[in-house]
């Protein structure tokens, strides 16, 4: 573990949330330049290790590391985290092009230099010449393409996922992963994914954090994860 | 979901909004409980008969007047509602918005021009033999009133309730072939019971304090509500401490009356429809499609029939020498200009509360303190309710005179009491608005670094713009049409056009006020429509929300 406590993109130290009479804890230490799936149940805390990582939401106790820094009291925009969530992701009433142009400079003071990266960020995500097309003419693959284009143009060294493929056919899934894949290994970003298709366990990740009523109760490589049929919650997950 | 620093200013900004609202409540009750005149007897000797058959008729009026406009809007917000498609709906909801738009004392001309002594239906009553003319003039006349403003304003809440209903549950209903009074049981009832308890409390409560109406159609002191009476006793009595006891009387009655509505009142469901266009399969043939028909008719010919009358008697009136009148100019200006002063207040105000009342509530577990403002602050607009217009006036009166004249005052105090009465409004409209808005923005605007001008200029106002300037249309509306406020302080120089049309019709010169009624209301009329989102809206929404 000393290994990884040195070169981690994040650390959770005992972070306990709670939720009424529901206890979230956390403890878990994510490598450099990984990407960890996030699976289990529905409710079982999944999407709120995002936003503690992502800082929508503070810890009663324990702390979060970033790159080695300690992150309390930092606002989402000031941690180096981009977050994809399932669903609005783009600003309905604004192109694509600004879409993307908000993650260079919020206040949208965008020159020739800008305009190009917005422009190679959307070549990147196969979508070249979209710039000008408003989010609810675009299909929900698209969109998400945007919102990856997005992420790209931010350059932020860890990204953060929310099932960003749920509402997309299984054919766009797949086409999907393989081109965040691709821009993983150019930009050699840690990604952190919550999926609920061991599809995307098998296609995606390094290794596999297993969540079951707001415990971490499993974080191992994804071959053995997969192996996996003593523990029922997991048997479960991958439909055995 | 906002910055550290943004959120601490939201939150004085917010405090301070809250706490302006709540010194000018405050003091002007304040006055009032503090006011002291040689003379004066011990308060138990107030209570007197006189008082007390104003307070059983004010709950009197308002209890039916409630119950009247509910059980009219029932069926005409169910008819509205399964009728999705017939040309010019979107009128019929246009028209329904109209008399929460329309000035109390335009709407009070076009009753008395359909159910008055010399009206319509009299007319036509006499025409085929009866001669027992129905009478305007007090309690029936009072409720006829208050079901044209408040049957609208039902029917208007519950339709959205209604629209708000899954697709699904309309396609699962026709599945299973459900019959309409089997999908009014399970499906729409539901819905509409849910909304009742905020519906009834809110039209109790207007009839309760129900002003302009009452001093024009009450025809007496046998129909007189507290707040007729409070006027009554400041302006022409000049009794204060009649006004006194009859104001603390009309507090007590809205505070119990708030306080009942709040336990009453269920939290509201958010509604999480699909957004896309809904289809009925039910009410499309035979028996149902007539009685929507029938019942869509009636609602109109109510509501439109003493529209028309103001509109015809209005022409009927010289326009041209009314528009040239230099007096009517001056009110005219005067009017706009405290409508779109106290309109612009009231939707910035209320804007930044709900703005500080989110980043109030924004953490997991907020503060005690931070709870503390957050109901406070949707507390305000019961506040607002709980001391109304002309009570305000009353405790500002007393308060000001000491200070000399009390004209001088006039504008300021004319615009703020305004503010105020729109507040409640106002904030119904902005409060879900923003509500969905944050919901859907707030996380993504905080991890890009979106915040303060950046986000009120690029993701804020282009997705507000719509209910704000809704807000403010109502909120103008209002103010213009407003008499309350302006019945205490109006004088010689500062005429508003209420206050204009309401001294030519106690001078008797109608035909003047027919005609200034009909330009008041064609202001409102504009303000209205502009307020109203259409059809056209609408479509572009729901595809907005698919995004």
């Amino acid at each position: 573990m000393t290994l990884l406590e040195t070169n981690s993109a994040i650390r959770l130290r005992d972070v306990l949330i709670q939720f009424g009479r529901t206890q979230l804890r956390f403890d878990c230490a994510i490598g450099k330049g990984q990407i960890v799936a996030v699976t289990g149940a529905s409710g079982s805390g999944k999407s709120t290790l995002l936003n503690v990582v992502a800082g929508f939401e503070t810890p009663d106790t324990g702390s979060v590391e970033i790159l080695g820094e300690d992150v309390a009291g930092r606002d989402p925009v000031e941690r180096p985290v981009s977050v994809i969530f399932q669903e609005h992701n783009l600003f309905s009433h604004l192109d694509a092009g600004t879409n993307i142009g908000l993650g260079i400079d919020p206040s949208l003071k965008l020159g020739v230099k800008e305009r190009a990266k917005i422009a190679a960020a959307l070549g990147r995500v196969g979508l070249d010449g979209f710039g000008k097309r408003l989010p609810p003419t675009l299909s929900g693959g698209e969109r998400q393409r945007v919102a990856l284009a997005r992420a790209l143009v931010r350059r932020k060294p860890i990204l953060l996922l929310d099932e960003p493929f749920a509402a997309l056919d299984p054919g766009l899934r797949s086409g999907m992963s393989s081109l965040l894949l691709d821009l993983h290994r150019q930009e050699n970003n840690t990604i952190l994914i919550i999926t609920h298709h061991p599809d995307d366990v098998r296609a995606l990740a390094d290794s596999v954090l297993f969540l079951d009523e707001g415990r971490i109760i499993l974080h191992e490589p994804t071959a053995q994860f997969l192996d996996h049929t003593d523990i029922p919650a997991v048997a479960r997950f991958l439909g055995r | 979901m906002i910055n550290r620093i943004e959120r601490r200013w939201t939150l004085a900004a917010g405090v301070l909004c809250l706490g302006g609202i709540v010194l000018f409540v405050c003091l002007a009750a304040a006055a009032l409980l503090a006011f002291d005149e040689p003379g004066m007897p011990n308060g138990g000797a107030f209570f007197d008969a006189y008082v007390w058959r104003v307070a059983r008729f004010t709950l009197l009026q308002a209890s039916l007047s409630t119950v009247l406009s509910i059980l009219f809007a029932i069926p005409v917000a169910r008819a509205l509602a399964r009728q999705t498609a017939f040309p010019g709906r979107v009128w019929v909801i246009r028209l329904m918005a109209l008399p929460l738009g329309l000035p109390a004392l335009v709407a009070a001309l076009g009753l008395i021009g359909i159910w008055g002594r010399q009206g319509a239906l009299n007319t036509a009553l006499a025409a085929i033999g009866l001669d027992q003319p129905v009478s305007i003039y007090g309690l029936s006349g009072i409720l006829v009133a208050h079901v044209f403003f408040n049957m609208p304003l039902a029917a208007r809440l519950m339709l959205s309730g209604l629209e708000r209903i899954p697709g699904e549950y309309w396609l699962v209903g026709a599945n299973l072939g459900m019959r309409p009074l089997s999908i009014f049981r399970f499906i729409e009832w539901p819905v509409i019971r849910g909304l009742l308890p905020g519906i009834a409390g809110l039209i109790f409560m207007l009839c309760a304090t129900s002003f302009t109406l009452v001093l024009t159609l009450g025809g007496g002191p046998a129909a007189s509500t507290i707040e007729v009476a409070i006027y009554q006793a400041l302006r022409f009595d000049f009794d204060p401490p009649r006004a006194i006891v009859l104001s603390l009387l009309q507090i007590i009655v809205t505070a119990v009356l708030l306080v009942a509505i709040r336990f009453l009142t269920p939290k509201a469901d958010e509604g999480h429809g699909g957004g896309r266009r809904v289809r009925r399969f039910d009410g499309r043939h035979g028996f149902g499609r007539g009685g929507d028909w029938l019942v869509i008719a009636l609602a109109v010919l109510f509501l439109a029939l003493p529209l028309g009358s103001v509109v015809s008697s209005g022409l009927r009136s010289d326009l041209f020498r009314l528009v040239s009148d230099p007096m009517v100019q001056r009110a005219l200006a005067t009017s706009l200009v405290i409508a779109l002063v106290s309109g612009l207040f009231c939707v910035i105000s209320t804007a930044v509360m709900i703005r500080a009342r989110q980043a109030a509530l924004a953490r997991r577990r907020p503060s005690t303190a931070y709870r503390g403002l957050a109901a406070a602050i949707s507390a305000s607009s019961a506040l607002v309710l709980l001391v109304p217009p002309v009570v305000l006036g009353a405790g500002w009166f007393l308060l000001l005179r000491p200070f000399g004249d009390i004209t001088t005052f006039a504008p300021l105090l004319v615009i703020l009491i305004n503010m105020l009465m729109a507040l409640p409004f106002v904030y119904r409209v902005l409060e879900p608005a923003m509500a969905t808005h944050s919901a859907r923005t707030a996380r993504l605007a905080a991890s890009l670094g979106l915040g303060g001008w950046h986000r009120l200029r690029l993701i804020d106002w282009p997705g507000l713009r719509k209910p704000v300037l809704m807000a403010l249309s109502f909120a103008c509306a209002l103010s213009l049409g407003d008499l309350g406020a302006v019945a205490l302080f109006g004088s010689q120089d500062m005429v508003t056009l209420p206050w204009l049309l309401y001294s030519r019709m106690a001078s008797y010169r109608s035909t003047d006020a027919a005609g200034l009624a009909l330009f008041l209301g064609l202001v409102c009329l504009v303000l209205t429509i502009a307020g109203t989102p259409s059809a056209a809206n609408d479509d572009h929404r729901r595809q907005d929300d698919v995004a």
